[in-house]
């Protein structure tokens, strides 16, 4: 069956499903705002202090905070809750029935889940990057708008691969939950500029947890901070990540014994 | 009195014997949770370094030594999560709860207490290693120290009040999430969890001063990073007393009502 054919089949199911709780959509829209407002206190605590942090300038910083919401959203509604629906499956037995479909299980398993309602995130970070350009002044060449669009097609693949290594591991250890929490921990991390980290805490954001791709790379590309090599890298790593998410995924999947239900 | 102290021993030994068996699990929540304070540090680290050494009165070596201490701090802040309440009472587990001859909230303040035995003996190698790596600055006097472990107690009882609180709104409304996130927003604010209340605009540095938020972080951690005299560190202390007691009788005066709003969902 057709992959793309099979993720907008469950993409309808999860928008159907979501549609019967549209409240749902003014308490997501409310947490959204909570979170959009605390982040701007911090900031203005910031520049209440500096007019730069590490050469980076107010409606920047403002930038990097709506990527990060935006690249929030978008693991909120696909990533993880289909990684935390395998996690469940592969504990109980249950992964059994996704694996007798005759489709690839690794697509099957990225797709079945999908939160509708989560998508606000995606569109206040948009809100968030107009007002932030806006602010900037620069005009938004269209160079710079590809760009921008690869770094965060690409951020999101790696952390999905990130996501999909770490659930793997639920193949040989059961009790991952703690772990997706360490991954939410991080992921925090990616509302400053990766730059005013630490060398060893950089790296790890950079290599292990690919918060750096995720949310610097594509608010560099904005601020006209990128260029072609950087790009180029993370394209490179892009692709290692997918072989070794896949890798990892197929070695779990051999080590899986299932049917304890 | 003597079988609520034998129920309080009994509870915490067994949360106690619970817990060491999940030291790896444990260990990776308490890591996940120590990201936060060192996104705070580094992002003020580099602004105080920015401005020549310090910021907003804290230098590079005191910021340190706030965030590290805020780590012990946000471990003996772990209660009873209002989630949980809606879970309870949503699934009709309160009922199980009720029948016991004894106050629900009692059980929850004797499990997390037993558990944060388990939680200071895991913080101390990670605060070495956090020390090691941030280098923070101390001067600590011994009666700091006698106040500050009453002080993370205080703490603990405030925001178990305040969170059980919170989750009884569960009785009349299940929609509560939002209610819990502009909660928790405030908290972060006014609580001295973001920042150091000395860095706050000087309008919600006095706001927080009728509030209860700064007694169960930005507190504790001054009593031993900031230079409080004695007199000021017990009317701390008495304050935090202050805030538990209103807490218990509010508590009481609520649960009047609300328990009256539960019914029985299967469970």
């Amino acid at each position: 069956m057709n992959p793309i054919k099979l993720a907008l089949t469950y993409l309808r199911i999860g928008v159907l499903n979501e549609m019967q709780y549209r409240v749902n959509f003014f308490i997501q829209l409310l947490q959204s705002f909570i979170s959009v407002a605390t982040g701007l206190i911090g900031l203005s605590l910031v520049f209440g202090q500096v007019t730069t942090l590490a050469g980076w300038s107010r409606p920047e910083l403002l930038a990097v905070m709506g990527v990060h919401l935006l690249m929030g959203g978008v693991i909120r509604s696909i990533i993880q809750p289909n990684m935390e629906r395998l996690m469940d499956d592969v504990r109980n037995g249950t992964l059994d029935f996704a694996l007798t479909k005759p489709a690839d299980a690794q697509t099957l398993i990225s797709v079945r889940e999908f939160r509708f309602w989560q998508l606000v995130d995606v569109i206040v970070g948009m809100v968030v990057i107009s007002i932030a350009f806006f602010q900037l002044k620069s005009s938004l060449g269209i160079f710079q708008l590809l760009g921008f669009l690869a770094a965060l097609l690409m951020g999101g693949v790696m952390l999905y691969s990130v996501w999909l290594m770490v659930t793997s591991i639920s193949f040989w250890v059961i009790r991952v939950q703690d772990i997706s929490n360490l991954f939410e921990g991080l992921y925090a991390a990616g509302r400053w500029p990766i730059g005013i980290y630490p060398d060893w805490l950089r790296t790890g954001l950079t290599f292990l947890v690919p918060v750096a791709f995720a949310v610097t790379v594509p608010a560099e590309a904005l601020t006209n901070r990128l260029d072609g090599t950087s790009l180029l890298f993370a394209f490179g790593m892009t692709i290692l990540f997918v072989i070794f998410a896949r890798g990892l995924w197929l070695l779990g999947l051999s080590n899986y014994s299932g049917a304890s239900s | 009195m003597k079988r609520y102290i034998d129920f309080y021993l009994a509870s915490m030994k067994i949360s106690i014997l619970e817990q060491i068996q999940y030291s790896v699990a444990n260990y990776f929540y308490m890591i996940g949770m120590i990201t936060e304070p060192v996104i705070y540090l580094v992002v003020w680290t580099t602004i105080a370094k920015q401005q020549g050494g310090s910021a907003g009165g804290y230098t590079v070596g005191a910021f340190a030594a706030y965030y590290i201490i805020w780590t012990l701090v946000r471990n003996m802040n772990i209660v009873f999560t209002p989630y949980g309440w809606e879970w309870r009472i949503r699934e009709g587990r309160l009922s199980m709860e009720l029948m016991r001859p004894i106050h629900p909230i009692h059980g929850d303040v004797a499990f997390f207490a037993g558990w944060k035995f388990v939680v200071i003996l895991l913080w101390l190698p990670l605060a070495a290693i956090l020390s090691w790596i941030f280098r923070p600055t101390f001067d600590i006097r011994w009666m700091e120290v006698i106040v500050f472990a009453l002080a993370i107690w205080g703490a603990y009882l405030i925001r178990t009040m305040l969170l059980s609180l919170l989750g009884m709104i569960t009785f009349w409304t299940t929609r509560v999430s939002a209610i819990f996130e502009l909660y928790f927003g405030l908290e972060l604010i006014l609580s001295g969890r973001l920042v150091p209340m000395t860095i706050m605009p000087a309008w919600v540095q006095s706001l927080s001063n009728y509030l209860p938020f700064k007694w169960t972080f930005f507190f504790p951690i001054e009593v031993l990073v900031g230079n409080m005299t004695d007199a000021q560190l017990w009317s701390g202390i008495c304050m935090q007393a202050l805030w538990v007691g209103s807490g218990i009788l509010i508590l009481n005066l609520i649960w009047g009502f609300a328990i009256k709003q539960y019914s029985a969902v299967g469970g």
